[in-house]
């Protein structure tokens, strides 16, 4: 791993977006929409959105990170450019993290914007500070971009690749703990939430939103990240057929 | 300095369960231009993408620039021009010149040259996707010149352009070769075979010939190389 070339794939993908405003505006703006009409939907019983307004804030970002992130790395394999790129002085995991580095930075932007219209817009009523669940919201951000770029390997087209996010992140949804809480699912299924990442995503937001520490689920969600990475580095094949 | 920059012994290749290389060698003397000849599907990529140590199921000896291929010191000591350009579309020419220079990690004076070098000067700023295809594989083959590669490995780089852009990059080629460089050039055109050092014929995955334009037209008995490619498969017929 060089530095040097995890940074310059990094700023590559960010030159990249900038000229994509479409993507730019779903990515920063969609889950701030998709949260204002929870909202409404609920908007005659605030509780029930105070309830799952905060996991929303998780679920969304994550969601649509992994959708933009599981495309771009196969434009790169049907182009050419990651071939290219194999037979230069950069490693595998320089790819991914460059990649992850540059969504990183668009979850930053997602998360602030999201965050501050659900607390100041639409009134969410949370116990702990604005911080933590803006810190938790970037976080899942990036979670749902680790796994986008790890499912990219296992597509041959985009066709394939948009295909992933209802195998691997609807599931994740069901299970998560925003339709029934965790603990009231049935014991198989409780046990296969607590091997799923986006449970923590979703456990970490609500410790933050009853005002406890959310720091035991934010590392848990931080270890499926690397772990994505990682797993992802050693699925990308120089080789091919 | 290493006499032979590619040295490929008995490369055979699988892909798909089919053997599409069978035990193809030959080497290639440094500082000369190579014209890798035959028709689209003979396996003149497969060949090149096993010796920039991109292909899988690869056995027999690639050998270049004394490492096997693919080995981790061989990065950024190969350029590859890919068939397709290998080029991000929305970027312009140097933004992504830019980039490729980072990720060597050598100086970003050098994107001034190589685009200078495939003459591309007036469309620097323009986005890749914008140009023409021609444009564009010139855009992929400056970026292959960043650096100043021992081994230059050119999948049909002249396709689609104009007869006076060919001439020229023909002689930057052989500039390149004067320099130091090695060449290996595919390429469907029979007419570009005159301007390479020496050939290599290749024909469903097999060498027929490996020698200088010159000797391969005198051993036929032709001044035309297609008749000679001709030539050399009846006698290859002949011989089974």
């Amino acid at each position: 791993m060089t530095p040097r070339v995890t940074l310059a794939i990094a700023t590559r993908v960010l030159a990249q977006l900038r000229r994509d405003h479409r993507t730019v505006a779903m990515l920063v703006v969609l889950p701030a929409l998709l949260v204002t009409l929870m909202w409404w939907m609920f908007q005659d019983s605030p509780t029930t959105f105070d309830r799952v307004g905060g996991p929303l804030l998780a679920v969304f970002p994550a969601i649509i990170m992994f959708i933009v992130t599981s495309v771009a790395t196969l434009r790169e394999r049907s182009t050419g450019t990651l071939a290219r790129l194999f037979t230069l002085p950069m490693g595998k995991l320089d790819f991914l993290l460059g990649y992850a580095l540059a969504f990183a930075a668009i979850a930053v932007v997602q998360a602030a914007f999201v965050v501050s219209i659900a607390l100041y817009a639409l009134d969410l009523d949370i116990q702990g500070p604005a911080w933590q669940l803006a810190a938790v919201a970037v976080l899942d951000g990036i979670l749902g971009t680790a796994l986008g770029l790890f499912a990219s390997a296992f597509a041959a087209t985009e066709f394939q690749a948009v295909q992933l996010m209802p195998a691997v992140m609807i599931p994740q949804l069901l299970l998560c703990g925003l339709l029934v809480p965790r603990d009231h699912l049935p014991t198989l299924l409780h046990t296969l939430s607590d091997a799923l990442p986006l449970s923590y995503a979703v456990d970490a937001v609500q410790k933050v939103a009853q005002g406890n520490n959310p720091l035991p689920q934010t590392l848990l969600v931080l270890t499926f990240t690397t772990t994505a990475l990682t797993l992802g580095a050693t699925t990308l094949e120089r080789r091919t057929p | 300095m290493v006499k032979n920059a590619v040295r490929c012994r008995d490369v055979v290749v699988v892909r798909g369960g089919r053997e599409v290389l069978h035990g193809v060698g030959f080497e290639l003397r440094a500082g000369s231009v190579t014209g890798l000849l035959g028709p689209s599907g003979c396996g003149k990529t497969t060949l090149i993408r096993a010796i920039v140590g991109l292909q899988a199921k690869v056995t027999g000896e690639v050998a270049v620039l004394g490492s096997p291929a693919g080995a981790a010191e061989l990065r950024g000591r190969i350029g590859y021009v890919t068939q397709e350009p290998s080029v991000y579309g929305d970027l312009s020419v140097s933004e992504n010149l830019r980039f490729f220079a980072s990720v060597l990690g050598v100086r970003s004076d050098d994107v001034a040259r190589v685009i200078d070098a495939v003459d591309l000067g007036t469309h620097a700023d323009v986005r890749v996707d914008r140009l023409s295809g021609g444009q564009r594989s010139r855009a992929s083959l400056a970026a292959a010149l960043l650096g100043e590669p021992e081994l230059l490995v050119l999948d049909e780089p002249t396709v689609g352009l104009d007869p006076v852009l060919r001439r020229d990059l023909w002689e930057l080629f052989h500039r390149l070769a004067d320099g130091g460089a090695t060449l290996l050039v595919s390429s469907h055109v029979m007419d570009e075979a005159v301007r390479c050092d020496r050939l290599l014929l290749m024909r469903d995955g097999e060498l027929l010939a490996d020698d200088t334009p010159q000797a391969l037209l005198e051993a036929v008995g032709t001044d035309d190389i297609e008749q000679a490619f001709l030539t050399l498969i009846d006698r290859k017929a002949a011989s089974r």
